[in-house]
């Protein structure tokens, strides 16, 4: 096992103690606990791992509070209606006959000095490694107008389940001809390109139920992911019928109303039936109340998703600041298993092998029309550092646009896999 | 851009010309390619009047896409191939003939391939009579001398570490599923080790197609492809 240096100089507490002792094994309490909390992405994957390879040495428990994580990832093709709500929902059965120990509960706060967890049902859980995946949540007066309490009128739907059927709900009511409003966030958010294929399939659906309905976006940004084959599929499938005004055109001044139902972009008031707001974004909570967040985030080292803050506490997904990946669910997946054999190595002495990381995000534009981006990195002592990439062209054939999106649904079961069992 | 693009072209265009016309001549002997077809004379037909067999004519096939051929009922493997965007070129089609599993996984091609890089060049040469000819179009895939794919026995004699293989598996899990289904992703469990390192191996030098495969292999080096390669068939057991 090597120590690693900037733990070494940033708690000189904690790494003498390792270097007197390089397995944090148990002292007097049995096997070394591992507390995941947030079972997405990031933490069913990291418990499922650590769980499956430690056969038992270690104790593993997950800290959710949804007994059915539903997926946002595919969440806008259900919007499309390429998908059923019960197609993207998953429950945490077969995890738990994995070895993992599931509770269903909200962790509420973290004493790192006593090394525990406390949950709202009021139970204190004690852990030697302490795994943070809790998303993201909403910055806020991010947009004027809207908090919080605004969601039930002016859903987000950047938090699948019942967030994603409201909205779905209000665009299938929307009258002839009426006009969808999406307000788009800024940089960092999840899915980067998750709003415009949000707008690919509303557009879908309104081409299929109510032809004569616009599409406007609001966007405080004056370009975005995989925008060329976006607005190339928007010309070709949805013509006229989408508006995107982005930050050079106004886009970054927007302010809504949720009981006139009115959005005025740069000044200019526009009455609309239906308005996804989906603000700024900043690390799940708990990370803040933990007190490894700077600023909006969570930094942690590339090696091991350990944060700056705490060597016994690591950020995976989208709560974490770590360079150049996208916050997405392949990322939070990937960064898992590179953090599930760092601590596996850390607490059993199983070897531990080299950080590699990637990712790639599928969208779909229309049926049978796929698009992807990905790309590799690597860990720097730095930042995750991007290492080589790829994106889909435009013009591409139907052919490869089909296999796109025949691969993108592959990819879903594979995934969906690998964080459930 | 587009006055640059304007100035740009006879040149570009002069350029694969000349290429095409000097690697065309650099391909083998067609009278020696034309013994070496006898090989595959049991399955394909090549010249006028020729037909789909037990595999498809090979007329025109220098410079089209895989699985391409209509009314030919291709494997699985090979019309993904297809769909992934593989041309049919001197290059790609030597790898082919050399080893057929390397390149397309699954096909129906039940052929041990050509080892001698001779052969290959002479029965392409030969074959090449029978597509058009790419000095005549500037636009077509460039044809080029047979240059020997074969990986080096040592890679191939690489003992991988399966530990090591079962880490830098959970990269792959996240798409491709461990106990082998198939739905729009390939199954990559159980396979003959030798027949993992030759395709990761064909992805690295970017002679299969497919953007994410080409990008995860480019940066795994051999002893990484030999772990990967002997973790997979762990799976058997
Ligand atoms: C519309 C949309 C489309 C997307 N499409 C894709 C896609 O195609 N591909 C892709 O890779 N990614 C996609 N994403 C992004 C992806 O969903 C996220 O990046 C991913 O889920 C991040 O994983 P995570 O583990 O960080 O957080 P999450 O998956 O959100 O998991 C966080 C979990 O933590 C729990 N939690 C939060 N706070 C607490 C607490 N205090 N105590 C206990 N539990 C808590 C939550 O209940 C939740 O279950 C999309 C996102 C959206 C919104």
């Amino acid at each position: 096992m090597t120590i690693n240096r900037r733990h070494f100089l940033g708690t000189s507490a904690a790494a003498a103690a390792a270097l007197a002792a390089p397995m944090v094994k148990a002292d007097g309490h049995g096997k070394p606990r591992v507390v995941v909390v947030g079972g997405g992405a990031g933490g069913a994957t990291a418990a499922r791992y650590i769980a499956k390879d430690s056969k038992g040495e270690i104790d593993v428990t997950l800290i959710e509070p949804s007994r059915m994580y539903y997926t946002c990832f595919f969440s806008n093709l259900y919007l499309g209606g390429f998908k059923e709500i019960e197609d993207i929902g998953h429950s945490y059965g077969t995890l738990a006959s994995g070895g993992v120990n599931v509770v269903h509960d909200w962790a509420i706060g973290v004493d790192r000095d006593a090394k525990t967890v406390s949950l709202a049902g009021g139970a204190t859980i004690a852990y030697d490694k302490l795994i943070l995946s809790p998303g993201i949540d909403f910055v806020e007066g991010a947009v004027e107008g809207w908090d919080i309490s605004s969601q039930n009128a002016m859903p987000h739907a950047y938090k699948a389940g019942s967030q994603s059927e409201l909205l779905k709900a209000q665009l299938m009511a929307m009258p002839e001809g009426g006009t969808f409003a999406m307000v788009a966030p800024p940089n960092p958010y999840r899915c980067p390109p998750g709003p415009y294929e949000r707008v690919s399939m509303v557009a879908h659906f309104l081409k299929n139920n109510n032809p004569t309905a616009k599409i406007i976006v609001a966007d405080p940004k004056p370009k975005f992911s995989k925008m060329a084959l976006f607005q190339e599929g928007w010309a070709d499938n949805y013509e006229g019928m989408v508006d995107w005004i982005g930050a050079d055109f106004g886009g970054d001044s927007v302010s809504v109303d949720q009981n006139a139902m009115t959005v005025t972009i740069d000044g200019e008031v526009n009455n609309v039936d239906v308005c996804n707001v989906i603000p700024a974004m900043k690390a799940g909570r708990i990370a803040e109340l933990a007190g490894v967040t700077d600023g909006h985030w969570a930094p942690v080292n590339a090696i091991d998703m350990s944060t700056k803050a705490d060597p016994d506490v690591y950020v995976l997904g989208d709560s974490s600041q770590q360079g150049d990946m996208p916050k997405s669910g392949f990322s939070a997946n990937s960064q898992a298993k590179v953090c599930a054999n760092a601590v596996r190595g850390a607490l059993t002495g199983s070897k531990v092998f080299p950080a590699k990381f990637s990712n790639t995000c599928w969208s779909l534009i229309d049926t049978d029309n796929g698009v992807k981006v990905g790309a590799t990195y690597e860990a720097t002592d730095e930042k995750i550092a991007k290492v080589d990439g790829f994106i889909s062209a435009t013009g591409e054939s139907a052919e490869l646009r089909k296999a796109t999106y025949e691969e993108s649904e592959g990819w879903y079961t594979g995934i969906t896999t690998d964080m459930f069992g | 851009m587009i006055k640059n693009f304007v100035t740009l072209l006879p040149v570009a265009l002069f350029a694969l010309c000349a290429a095409g016309a000097l690697e065309a001549e650099e391909l083998g002997d067609t009278d020696a390619g034309q013994k070496v077809f006898k090989k595959c004379t049991g399955c394909h037909q090549v010249g006028s009047g020729a037909v789909d067999k037990i595999g498809p004519h090979l007329n025109g096939v220098f410079g089209s896409g895989a699985a391409e051929h209509e009314g030919y009922r291709y494997s699985k493997s090979m019309a993904r191939a297809g769909a992934d965007g593989l041309i049919w070129t001197a290059e790609t089609l030597d790898a082919y003939l050399e080893n057929p599993r390397a390149l397309v996984s699954k096909t129906r091609m039940n052929f041990r391939g050509l080892k001698k890089a001779e052969d290959r060049a002479n029965v392409l040469a030969y074959l090449r009579t029978f597509s058009d000819d790419p000095s005549d179009i500037p636009e077509a895939e460039p044809t080029a001398i047979a240059i020997d794919h074969d990986l080096d026995p040592a890679i191939l004699a690489l003992e991988g570490d399966p530990e090591y293989g079962e880490y830098l598996a959970s990269e792959c899990l996240t798409c491709h599923q461990s106990d082998g289904t198939a739905d729009g992703i390939p199954s990559i469990t159980l396979w003959e080790p030798e027949d993992f390192v030759i395709a990761m191996h064909a992805y690295k030098r970017k002679l299969r197609p497919h953007p994410v495969m080409q990008m995860l292999a480019g940066r795994l080096n051999d002893e990484e492809i030999a772990a990967l390669a002997a973790y997979f068939k762990t799976l058997e057991e």
